[in-house]
């Protein structure tokens, strides 16, 4: 995978042009898009002639900044003017987008080419991006098995080279699961930092837009574009040296593939011989998190698709319609009790980070799970697919701090998992320095550094 | 309204609207709802709720930026 940061100085060395890496894009997007069902459009014509625009402002000295001619896959949930957003959904049919989201209207504004829109779990409601209008995403290191979700057509984009990033949205995890299983960084920013206006809703309230990319590096590049400041520099990584991690054990580690464990541990044994002191911590009332998730996503979604539950029900996947009308059950005391579990799971985890610089653990249990599985041997046991996905993700989503998923190197079996760090609430820019600090202990190899010139 | 009952009622209710598929998800609803009610952050009438973690000073305010 070509980083941002790797582009944009060999574009401004004249040594590349966005014309000739949007081509390579295209072209691996022609190769393997029938084989890995990433994109639900290709925006083929219009990558070109932005492209091209890109090429003619850098000749001409106009510079817009890192993110200047870079090839961006969108998550098909978020509006493109005059294109459809499907949310990879027949409820949507017919659909046309009449503006740019914000995110869009930023990453334009910052020069970036945008590709195409990717194939998610329908309505971002799943962790495996199998139940689709479009059929299922594969995972490109191994086309039998899930890519992740809901944006697993970002994640897979980014890791089989169709984009040097993508944009997807996270409200359980649904960045930072195919970000683990497909072997990128996947960024999930602070509640409430970059807009979400023009994205199909999943849950208004724990509903995040984020960058999947090949490093940490291009995931601050990429949220600041989203932010609407393309022109910020990544940030200096924090000194290992005294860097203050915690691990949540009780809980988030309790239930772990073998392999995961171990290459978690690894990232573990390098970040403390680099120089960072590892504590551990708990969160009290871990064990709530799910229940505390479930009725507020469930809520949330049940009164978004309520009139096209009625209305056309035939068109949602079966597996989709039924966790949408489970919300429709839900009681408002119980909707209260789980906000009420909210307030305390966010006040735990600020404690947990009062006398830490960031939270580690690993994204997921578990690699990337064979597509049509319901469950997965686990521990001791089987256990639901959708429950072992969400299970390490979804407390950041219902409590609003930033997390990124870095990759932590493959299993024996060649397949990618992620570890995952967490910051304090608003302050995501912090977080990103310590997780570029982290990269490279959390990666198992050196990444190197290339500045951007585009300011 | 008791977990029994709800749940009673719910599987009632999606097989009029002819959706039996509906009953193993309400059986995990309402283990997840059995889970959430007997947390010990909920609030009760008789007694006056316990703080279950004290409010921290943010790492925002005890650290330079």
């Amino acid at each position: 995978m070509m980083t941002i940061e790797e582009f944009s100085r060999r574009l401004r060395a004249g040594e590349i042009t966005s014309t000739q890496v949007t081509e390579e894009c295209l072209r691996r997007i022609d190769a393997d898009n029938a084989r890995l069902n990433v994109f639900t459009l290709v925006m083929a014509d219009e990558a070109r002639r932005r492209a091209r625009e890109a090429d003619k402002e850098v000749a001409s000295g106009t510079d817009r900044g890192p993110l200047h001619g870079v090839p961006i896959s969108i998550k098909d949930i978020i509006d493109i003017r005059g294109v459809p957003t499907t949310a990879s959904s027949r409820v949507r049919e017919g659909h046309v987008a009449e503006r740019d989201a914000p995110v869009i209207a930023h990453l334009r504004q910052a020069g970036a080419v945008l590709v195409g829109k990717t194939n998610l779990h329908e309505f971002a409601f799943g962790t495996t991006s199998e139940d689709s209008a479009f059929g299922a995403v594969k995972n490109p290191h191994d086309p039998g098995r899930s890519a992740g979700g809901s944006s697993g057509g970002s994640g897979a984009s980014v890791a089989a080279g169709m984009a040097l990033a993508s944009i997807g949205t996270d409200t359980g995890g649904s960045v930072r699961i195919p970000a683990g299983v497909c072997g990128t960084v996947g960024l999930k920013p602070t509640l409430g930092e970059v807009s979400i206006d023009g994205v199909v809703p999943l849950s208004r309230t724990m509903d995040h837009v984020g960058p999947l990319t090949a490093s940490v590096a291009d995931a601050s590049l990429v949220y600041h574009a989203l932010l609407g400041d393309a022109r910020t520099a990544p940030p200096v990584p924090m000194p290992m040296h005294g860097l203050r991690l915690a691990v949540p054990r009780k809980y988030f580690c309790d239930l772990l593939d073998d392999e995961v464990r171990a290459r978690f541990d690894a990232a573990l044994d390098r970040l403390r011989a680099a120089g960072a002191h590892v504590d551990e911590i708990e969160i009290r009332h871990a064990a709530d998190i799910a229940p505390v998730y479930l009725h507020i996503v469930l809520s949330d979604a049940a009164a978004y698709h309520a009139h096209t539950l009625e209305t056309m029900p035939e068109r949602y996947t079966p597996a989709v319609r039924l966790r949408l009308e489970m919300g429709r059950y839900v009681m408002a005391e119980d909707y209260v009790r789980a906000l009420a579990g909210r307030e305390v799971l966010a006040r735990e985890v600020d404690a947990a980070l009062a006398q830490h610089d960031a939270l580690v653990l690993p994204t997921l249990p578990i690699v990337a799970p064979p597509i049509g599985a319901a469950t997965v041997e686990v521990g001791r046991g089987r256990e639901p697919v959708r429950n072992v996905m969400l299970r390490l993700t979804q407390l950041f989503n219902v409590t609003g701090h930033p997390a990124v998923s870095i990759p932590a190197g493959p299993t024996s079996s060649g397949l990618p998992c992620g570890v995952q760090l967490v910051g304090c609430r608003h302050q995501t820019d912090v977080l990103l320095k310590v997780a570029l600090a982290c990269e490279p202990q959390i990666t198992g190899v050196s990444v190197p550094r290339g500045g951007t010139s585009g300011g | 309204m008791t977990i029994d009952a709800w749940l009673q009622a719910a599987i009632a209710d999606a097989e009029r609207r002819g959706l039996p598929d509906l009953k193993p998800v309400l059986e995990t609803l309402a283990k997840a709802t059995t889970a959430l009610r007997a947390a010990d952050f909920n609030q009760s009438a008789v007694e006056s709720r316990k703080s279950p973690v004290e409010s921290p000073t943010s790492a925002a305010e005890s650290r330079p930026s």
